[in-house]
């Protein structure tokens, strides 16, 4: 029983299987989680990650199986047993009340609804004692609004210590973290692990698997399809089971950089809600060239892509296109000028759900002949320009008459592309275009994004993915807070030093050097 | 329990969940006319040959689809873009207050010139008493729901002012009502000698019209991507707003049409029983139509031939008319369900 390797199994999920209509999103997946062990399960999105940590809270009840944690069976479809049971998860998108402190949120629930008084001091102590057993620094006294994402996720994973959890399920923990907050909190995962708790870690950024985790479990269409040491295998090998074929990356040769295209000077936006606003912010994209924008999210790329993609105006500054200031700005315009728009969500603002694949191609030209004359629609060349594009493009779909919401995002993001492409775009706009998408989709959409490039394109890449900007941009800037950092050269930076920046240091040095 | 969408329904499933809303309101009427006290069994017979028994049952049933099919049109155009048009009420009493003022002779001129400038001023007054509410809407956000909600009973209370003072018809004997039309003002029968006018004839049209627009048109392409997704409309380039003022025009223009069609096709005046709710009416008629403007055409004539056809059973068996109501209303629920469960299928967890 002492052994280490006799550990106690902590979660055992028992040939789960659960199906949608005609979609099964597990297909008998058993997993067992020993005591202080992490294990990573891997997986595209659709890959029915989502579905099985939800049957595992109780969101869903299984077709079939069962889920025993610390040995006893839970009861099906009872989203408080988990907890009880103690299991913690942290979501992706946090759950916390902004307007209360750290130690209100914490504590939240926690209490019957009658008890009026609360041991504060006592509440106080135990958070003081969770944050140094477990390297959680934070004031528990702070707004939870006033912190930055970082020390939010921290709260979260607070929020689960403190209700007992043994088990803690992270997903996508770290999509929304600088590389040196990723850090940290690893800092963090290996102290639990030394104190017994056991992590199960979503995610699919192969490296931070790979760092982190001591089993790695794949799904694949809803089916566990490898299980094994993390020590006996690489990352090429997990990506190459996690799309059930071996991937190549594409070759990215340096660009050739042609005059600037697109000029932004000393452009402000006002801020919008919690997303901030440019901060005079003074861009060129140059022909011939990707530029990549590095940052967390929420720092201003909204507001920048929404800028260049006609969306929103200038509140103060200049935006010039091939050297001239235009009168008028709008999305209309934008198209009109040249400008490819992927934009971020291709589900929300990319494509109509319910239009099928022919209306959803010419939402951006439909006005113009010969998709309409006079204000009549000829559908017959719309169907043709679809057709051109489901060929040209590979866009899997039974036929232009599908509705786009049957497609895969692979395929909808292909057509996408074919809608903004096919009119030999001057700039292009890509907002994080590949997001969610399988390894196949990613390297078809970088290697278009590449073939425009060398057309002699300017390209802006907007990602998330600090490896995705780093291996295609030939010139590099960190957004923070609405500030844009120097360009640097493809290879001048290392993954840490960007980091910096993206944790908006280094503007004050900039500016005063600027002043 | 959960709903579950399915793919490709069969043409089984499409069917019967309406089949058995439709028996089962017969039911619910059968029942509540042996509570009132009558034989419930001959219920429904009752109803199709007071709806469609008789040549006279039958004109009745299309003169009451008529202004069903107009307001029905007016919102069906309205929440395809999501313009949520409550107030087809208001519009519909706007065109029938184009014709009460005009064709009672300050006009003086022939049928082929009048009549089609009638109805095109009395499009443009619906298309304006509805502007002003999606203007509020696109300028400040205002919520059309309530703005159009509460123009029906300003604008009543307007047209009764208007029938007690400037409009009360000297000859009639005190009753607030309009003068009576010229003749040159009134629409003609379709049929020498049948109770038909020919604003039937214009409502049919008018759904056609409809569902060229909306197939066949850019204006109308605009407006179905507005109603599905307006931040995906707005990406593209679609000029909202535009959209929205266009789609409020023309849905105000085709409401003000059903009042214009009941005076100058069936009553001749202007009275402020005109419409027993034909506009609240047309909502049921687009969400059973689910806002197919064909489809329209057939809904305004079911619910029409369940008002007409209830209407006669409920005298034929001495039995309240308000029988009529219930039975209208506990069709249209049924019949919302059904065509729910036409789409998804229940599971139980």
């Amino acid at each position: 029983m002492s052994a280490k390797t006799e550990a106690q199994v902590v979660l055992r999920l028992n040939s789960i299987t659960k199906t949608f209509g005609a979609l099964t999103a597990n297909d008998a997946v058993s997993l067992s989680l020993h005591k202080g062990e992490v294990i990573a399960l891997l997986g595209e999105n659709g890959a029915g990650k989502t579905t099985l940590m939800n049957i595992l809270f109780g969101q869903y009840t299984a077709d079939s199986g069962t889920v025993e944690v610390m040995g006893r069976a839970l009861p099906p479809g009872n989203p408080r047993a988990a907890l009880d049971a103690g299991v913690g998860m942290v979501h992706q998108h946090f759950t916390l009340a902004e307007g209360m402190t750290v130690l209100e949120n914490v504590t939240l629930g926690t209490r019957s609804l009658w008890s009026l008084g609360m041991d504060r001091a006592a509440a106080r102590a135990r958070i003081a004692q969770l944050a140094a057993d477990f390297r959680l620094s934070v004031d528990p006294d702070a707004r939870v609004g006033a912190l930055t994402v970082g020390e939010r996720q921290r709260v979260e994973i607070l929020k689960a210590l403190y209700r007992d959890a043994r088990i803690l399920i992270l997903d996508e923990p770290t999509a929304v973290l600088t590389p040196q907050e990723t850090d940290d909190l690893f800092e963090t995962l290996r102290k639990a692990v030394a104190l017994g708790l056991s992590i199960v870690f979503i995610s699919h950024k192969l490296h931070e698997v790979m760092a982190i985790s001591d089993r790695v479990l794949i799904l694949r269409h809803g089916k566990l399809v490898h299980e094994g040491r993390t020590s006996d295998t690489d990352r090429h090998d997990l990506a190459a089971r996690m799309v059930g074929a071996e991937v190549a990356a594409p070759k990215v040769a340096k660009g050739v950089p042609g005059p600037a295209l697109l000029q932004l000077g000393a452009v402000s936006t006002p801020d919008e809600g919690n997303a901030p606003g440019l901060k005079s912010l003074t861009l060129d994209l140059r022909a011939g060239q990707i530029t990549g924008l590095a940052g967390v999210s929420g720092n201003g790329q909204a507001a920048l892509a929404g800028l260049i993609g006609g969306l929103r105006s200038p509140a103060s500054g200049t935006l010039m296109l091939n050297g001239e200031t235009l009168p008028h700005w709008s999305p209309r315009m934008a198209v009109h000028h040249g400008i490819a728009r992927i934009p971020e969500d291709r589900h929300k603002t990319g494509t109509i759900a319910d239009f099928d694949l022919t209306e959803n191609a010419i939402l951006e030209c439909y006005t113009e002949a010969p998709y309409s004359t006079r204000g009549w629609m000829h559908w017959h060349r719309a169907t043709e320009f679809t057709q051109e594009i489901i060929k040209t493009y590979d866009v899997r779909c039974p036929g232009p008459a599908t509705r786009i919401r049957l497609l895969s995002g692979g395929n909808m993001q292909k057509l996408i592309l074919g809608r903004v492409l096919e009119a030999s775009p001057r700039i292009i706009l890509a907002n994080q275009p590949v997001r969610g998408l399988d390894i196949g989709a990613v390297n078809y959409v970088h290697e278009r994004l590449l073939e425009a490039r060398d057309g002699g394109a300017a390209v802006l890449l907007i990602s998330e993915d600090l490896d995705e900007i780093m291996a295609l941009s030939d010139v590099i800037h960190v957004i923070s807070e609405g500030r844009l950092s120097p360009a640097f050269a493809r290879g001048s930076m290392t993954p840490a030093e960007l980091g910096v920046w993206m944790a908006g240091h280094g503007f004050e040095a900039e500016h005063a050097h600027a002043s | 329990m959960r709903l579950e969408p399915i793919a490709n329904p069969s043409l089984a499933r499409t069917l019967t969940p309406p089949a058995l809303a439709i028996a089962a309101t017969v039911v619910v009427a059968s029942l509540l006319a042996m509570v009132a006290g009558a034989n419930p069994f001959g219920v429904l017979g009752l109803i199709l040959k007071g709806a469609a028994g008789s040549k006279f049952a039958l004109l009745e049933t299309l003169n009451r689809a008529t202004p069903l099919i107009f307001t029905g049109l007016a919102v069906a155009v309205a929440f395809r873009a999501r313009l949520w048009n409550i107030g087809a009420e208001a519009q519909l009493y706007a065109g029938a207050l184009v014709v009460a003022v005009l064709g009672t002779g300050m006009l003086p001129w022939p049928s082929g010139l009048l009549l089609p400038t009638l109805v095109i001023l009395a499009m443009i007054a619906g298309a304006l008493v509805l502007l002003v509410p999606a203007l509020l809407k696109v300028r400040f956000g205002v919520d059309e729901v309530v703005t159009t909600l509460l123009f029906n009973f300003i604008f009543l209370l307007f047209v009764s002012m208007l029938l007690e003072g400037a409009l009360k018809d000297p000859m009639g004997m005190g009753w607030p009502k309009s003068a009576r039309l010229i003749p040159e003002a009134r629409l003609p029968r379709i049929f020498d000698g049948l109770r038909l006018h020919w604003g039937f004839g214009l409502a049919l049209i008018s759904a056609v019209v409809v569902w060229i627009i909306q197939a066949r048109t850019t204006l109308g392409y605009e407006m179905r991507a507005v109603g599905l997704n307006r931040d995906a409309a707005n990406f593209a380039g679609i000029p909202v707003n535009r959209v929205l003022i266009k789609t409020a025009l023309l849905s105000g223009g085709l409401a003000a049409l059903a009042g214009f069609s009941e005076v100058a096709g069936l009553k001749g005046s202007l009275t402020l029983d005109l419409s027993p709710g034909f506009g609240y009416t047309g909502i049921i008629v687009a969400m059973l139509a689910l806002l197919n403007p064909l489809a329209v055409v057939a809904a305004a004539l079911f619910v029409a031939g369940i008002f007409v056809g209830a209407d006669s059973m409920s005298r034929a068996v001495g039995v309240p008319t308000y029988l009529a109501d219930i039975m209208l209303a506990t069709a249209l629920l049924l019949m919302v369900l059904a065509i729910l469960l036409t789409r998804f299928r229940v599971v139980r967890e």
